[in-house]
């Protein structure tokens, strides 16, 4: 290992909380990995993370880890792949103790397991009452504030890994520092080399979003067709100790690798390429190749840093509002004109019935629900009418679905499959923080 | 022409940012991008969705185009009443685009 090593292979086992399990599956036993890194934590996932730890004091992880755990740990612990994953959630040390026990019960003594905390802010923000990037404040949210977590960066998962951990569980982390991580440990990387750093921020955001760069979220019948998507392999990123990367996945699964996948991952959710802001470096994409070097295999280099800005990036979850819905649907001859009548029904009854609601959008899905009156109009065979409103109490809104709901006995002929819905939304906003905010602590349990 | 003919797109989401990619399918064509496809025009053609302005990003050695769109989300990913709060259909609508 170390500096001798030429080039370290990393697996990315999932692009989000949901995702497929088995590619992990083939991942470990067949892409000759030497790490395996699962990205599961969306902006708004931590604060119901949170919500659920403060009814249970063990809860507040990753709802599949267990499951994801299971399928992958004993052969990751066969091939002597190490797992590193932010599962931890709202809750890393609960998720290690869980990963530790299910080690123990598949007979895997000895496997470390890590949980790095330190990342909850929340105490820190409350006593300094910080801008918001929504215009508010900390204090103008008060009770409703739910959660506030930093994206930390890749220092404490290297001390994890260099202190033998065998899988490294964080709650928020820079989604790039997962990965950046192991190339920091394995290859002795120092901490201000912002070219290798921008480099493996680039390798850790092409990877980051699993399939998405493997053929996943790219097709288009007759200008990008993409083969056996059921099947779709994820990727795994060869790089070099200059943090150089070739993009591939295992041979014979689904999708694949091409200049053209990669370039579209390569941009997601980017604003300016030159300026993408980590908590341990200002990376610059702007001057990175893509070049096909092989069948799935695409090569990236180019990648630079600058220093970084000392500050990160913390998200607050709160409680904004509620939203109630209701859909019905329409189809055959003048479908629109009778889901539009439906519409203008719903609209005079909550006005009749004085429904109190903050925001309104009235729609029909199949004709303006995604880009309004953007684009060509055709009549639709079929349309299903949206109501949907932002109100101050879940009983509120649930008063919108059950008003489309009454469409059926009195709104126009042929409605049909109505559905209602009524949630609690918890909202993220952001703020910069010092990084001297957050310190970060590393434990590790040991499977006895 | 539509813009799908010569470009393929992804579009990605940060509170209530929208980014949108334009990227050629052949390097020839990463000339007309940038003369064709400007920050005004696609300003103007995601008008009814985007409430500020529009940036533009050229990327010349991958022959694509980045744009930034802000106020394009319904007011946020995490609270927008949209049935599309990421704006990921925004792509299919930026492909759209006469050029």
């Amino acid at each position: 290992m170390g500096s001798t090593m030429k080039t370290l292979r990393i697996g990315a086992g999932a692009g989000y909380s949901g995702d497929r399990i088995e590619p992990a599956v083939e991942l470990a036993e067949r892409g000759g990995l030497d790490y395996l890194v699962f990205e599961c934590l969306a902006e708004r996932t931590i604060a119901l993370a949170q919500q659920a730890r403060l009814r249970d004091p063990d809860a507040g992880f990753d709802p599949l880890l267990a499951a994801r755990m299971r399928a992958v740990l004993p052969i990751c612990a066969r091939n002597r792949v190490k797992i590193v994953t932010n599962m931890g959630a709202a809750n890393p040390a609960a998720a290690a103790r869980a990963t530790r026990d299910i080690a123990r019960e598949m007979g895997l003594r000895g496997l470390k397991v890590a949980a790095v905390t330190g990342d909850d802010v929340l105490d820190w923000l409350r006593a300094r009452d910080v801008g918001l990037d929504n215009g508010r404040t900390l204090a103008a949210l008060g009770d409703s504030v739910i959660s506030a977590n930093a994206y930390i960066g890749a220092a404490p998962i290297v001390e994890a890994l260099r202190r033998g951990a065998d899988v490294v569980i964080t709650g928020r982390a820079a989604d790039p520092a997962l990965f950046m991580a192991p190339l920091i440990a394995e290859f002795g990387w120092a901490m201000d080399d912002w070219g290798r750093l921008g480099r493996g921020a680039l390798v850790g955001h092409l990877l980051e979003c699993a399939g998405q760069i493997t053929g996943g979220y790219f097709a288009d019948p007759g200008f990008k067709d993409v083969a056996d998507l059921a099947r779709l392999g994820f990727p795994i990123g060869e790089v070099t100790p200059d943090g150089d990367l070739v993009v591939t996945k295992v041979e014979g699964s689904g999708g694949a690798v091409t200049a053209r996948t990669v370039k579209e991952q390569l941009l997601y959710e980017i604003h300016d390429p030159a300026a993408y802001l980590q908590p341990d470096v200002a990376a610059d994409f702007s001057r990175a190749r893509v070049e096909e070097i092989g069948r799935d295999r695409v090569r990236v280099t180019g990648g630079a840093g600058a220093p970084k800005s000392g500050l990160l990036k913390a998200s607050v979850g709160y409680l904004d509002s509620y939203i109630g819905e209701g859909q019905i649907s329409y189809a055959g001859p003048n479908a629109r004109a009778r889901a539009q009548l439906a519409l203008d029904i719903v609209r005079e009854r909550l006005a009749l019935t004085g429904a109190p609601v903050r925001e309104t959008r009235f729609e029909l899905i199949g004709v303006n629900a995604l880009h309004g009156e953007s684009g060509p109009r055709a009549e639709p065979y079929e349309a299903r009418l949206r109501v949907v409103a932002r109100t101050d109490s879940l009983a509120q809104a649930r008063r919108i679905g059950d008003e489309v709901e009454t469409l059926y006995t009195n709104g126009p002929a042929g409605g049909g499959g109505a559905w209602k819905s009524a949630r609690e939304v918890v909202a993220v906003a952001s703020a910069l923080i010092p990084v001297a905010a957050v310190r970060a602590v590393v434990a590790i349990e040991e499977a006895a | 022409m539509k813009l799908r003919d010569i470009a393929h797109s992804r579009a990605g989401d940060k509170g209530d940012i929208a980014n949108i990619s334009v990227i050629a399918y052949a390097p020839g064509d990463y000339a007309l991008l940038v003369e064709r496809v400007t920050a005004e025009r696609v300003a103007a053609h995601f008008a009814a969705l985007a409430t500020g302005p529009v940036r533009r990003y050229e990327m010349p050695l991958i022959g694509a185009l980045n744009f930034v769109l802000e106020g394009a989300l319904g007011g946020g990913v995490t609270r927008a009443l949209r049935l599309d709060a990421h704006g990921k259909s925004l792509s299919s609508l930026m492909l759209d685009l006469e050029i």
